[in-house]
């Protein structure tokens, strides 16, 4: 009896997840999509209680209560532009908990059984693949650790040594613990060689792809245990990740398998053009940028890290409202990787009341440059940079981006004049039509909101 | 070779479902704005923690004398709890702020 109200419990868990991630792909139900997700959480969780001969309660129990106040405290607590990093960590921590579950489960792993013994070797490699890469994918974001590049064949040779290591286990019959040691260690080194010599600009992509290893980690897990929920769960996530990496990879316009096994940046000589030498990027300061500004029909404002990093989405928003009062139109150009995170720029603005109707995706935004005034760039850089579309050297090419010098007149504040995190020069800073206004967003939209209420 | 394939007779349900899952996994996301995209992501990370389920499963299950399982399994259950709890915590800190918009578009 207890196991059929488990496995219904289990049952109405997953259609819970699939209702929830359903719900929460339109922004009207997304909050409820996502609690509604929740409910199916804590009910699977509950009906895993109710399993026969479950011992051990009382440790269970502090070890849920110790990962709650984390989660809460980190989530809580958390800046808004760290988003990413911390989405990558707790990925990560699904992954180190689905290998550690591997790892116990192996000692009690019966002779013979391949199907089962290579379910638990892939939750194990993939577990540990996903835990290490989201951690450097994490610190890679952190700005912590930075690019180098590791020929990403090794990577591969560790990767053969460690399936076939994992085949010489599964196949040699007596279980020799120190083996299912060393496979860990491989798979953990695998993930870093993985993720490490992939550029900070499509680690969303990474983050992504990781996510749906995690995914599929859990769904083997199911398999061990003929665990439904966690099956059904998991591969939605892995498929869903599949789909999301996909849309963002088609975002930057970077084929997936080119992110992963090339190397990004590798076109060295680009960021030596020449453009410094000859050009000398213009600067403007505050006041004469408001009266461009006030005086303006049409304003877009571009906004990139640099506006995350310092803060200044309620500047901003602010600077919006003023210019509206004067009767200027202000829309936002969002391109769909600014930031570090697709939709993260959404985020920030949402967080300041930015309203829905005024973020503009990049298509329609690019063909209302040609009538705009004046675009204000604020901390963008690669998503604005016109190597993308005439530079075939760069290594940006092809990536779609904003079109902003189309427009009559561009600012683009800025802390300094160094590359953005593609690491690549922009040739926009030395265009004719750009004016350079230096120094921290925040304090220089603060400054702008004063001079154009002044006028 | 025959022990795979006696795995897939044995096991027809779970494949049957994984395969299912991911048309299913691929299909209820396929419209989504870009401006949800980092809010899905984290809350599909969110719901990749269900592997709590079985850290439960093995933590409960392992015997009370063997510590290095239990610390294994007491790691797993946290780490697991981490993934889960602040996932949707983080999740629906983002999507908070959607929602107090003015007007609809």
């Amino acid at each position: 009896m207890i196991l059929q109200i488990i496995d219904i419990c289990y049952l109405i868990a997953v259609v819970l997840f699939i209702v929830g991630i359903r719900m929460m792909s339109h922004p009207d139900s997304a909050r409820k999509g996502n609690s509604i997700a929740l409910a199916g959480m804590i009910l699977a969780i509950l009906a895993s209680f109710l399993t026969p001969g479950l011992d051990n309660l009382a440790l269970i129990l502090i070890a849920m209560a110790l990962g709650t106040l984390g989660g809460l405290y980190s989530a809580k607590t958390v800046q808004m532009t760290a988003m990413p990093q911390l989405v990558s960590f707790f990925n990560g921590m699904g992954g180190a908990a689905a290998a550690l579950i591997g790892l116990v489960e192996y000692g009690d792993l019966p002779i013979g059984d391949v199907g089962k013994g290579v379910v638990l070797m892939s939750s194990l490699v993939i577990g540990s693949v996903s835990f290490s890469g989201s951690l450097v994918a994490m610190g890679k974001l952190q700005g912590v650790l930075k690019d180098i590049r590791i020929n990403k064949m090794l990577g591969f040779v560790v990767l053969a040594i460690a399936v076939g290591l994992a085949a010489y286990i599964l196949t040699s019959g007596a279980p020799q613990p120190i083996l299912i040691y060393v496979l860990v260690v491989l798979s953990l080194l695998y993930g870093l060689m993985f993720v490490y010599p992939i550029g900070g600009a499509d680690m969303p992509v990474v983050i992504s792809l990781l996510n749906s290893l995690t995914g599929v980690t859990a769904a083997t897990t199911g398999l061990l245990y003929d665990n439904k929920v966690m099956l059904m769960g998991g591969i939605l996530v892995g498929s869903a990740g599949i789909l999301l990496t996909l849309l963002m990879a088609k975002a930057m316009n970077r084929s997936v398998s080119n992110i992963l096994f090339t190397s990004f940046g590798s076109a060295s000589g680009t960021a030596a053009t020449g453009e410094e030498g000859d050009q000398v990027a213009k600067d403007i300061n505050t006041y004469d940028s408001s009266i461009l500004l006030a005086y303006a029909k049409r304003v877009v404002i571009v906004p990139g890290y640099g506006l995350a990093v310092a803060q200044a989405q309620h500047a901003v928003h602010d600077l919006e409202r003023i210019l509206e009062e004067k009767g200027v139109e202000v829309l936002y150009g969002i391109h769909p990787v600014a930031g570090r995170m697709p939709g993260h720029m959404n985020v920030l603005l949402a967080e300041s009341d930015v309203s829905y109707d005024k973020l503009i995706e990049m298509d329609d935004i690019n063909e209302k440059f040609p009538n705009t005034d004046v675009v204000m760039v604020i901390g963008a850089n690669d998503v604005v940079n016109p190597a993308a579309n005439d530079d075939p050297l760069s290594p940006i090419y092809g990536m779609p981006i904003l079109e902003v010098n189309r427009a009559t007149n561009v600012i683009v504040i800025k802390r300094s004049m160094s590359s953005g995190y593609a690491g690549i020069q922009n040739a926009l800073f030395f265009d004719p039509k750009t004016r350079m206004l230096f120094g921290d967003a925040k304090k220089v939209l603060n400054e702008l909101v004063g001079e154009v209420k002044n006028m | 070779m025959e022990a795979i394939i006696e795995y897939i007779s044995i096991n027809q349900q779970e494949l049957y479902i994984f395969i299912l899952a991911i048309f299913v996994g691929v299909e209820v996301i396929s419209k989504v704005p870009t401006v949800l995209h980092t809010p899905l992501m984290s809350g599909s990370n969110a719901l990749s923690g269900v592997v709590i389920v079985g850290s439960i499963i093995v933590l409960g299950k392992t015997d009370p004398t063997n510590y290095l399982a239990l610390s294994l399994g007491f790691l797993a259950v946290f780490l697991a709890t981490l993934n889960v709890v602040g996932g949707f915590a983080v999740t629906n800190r983002m999507l908070e702020m959607f929602k107090k918009k003015p007007g609809k578009k």
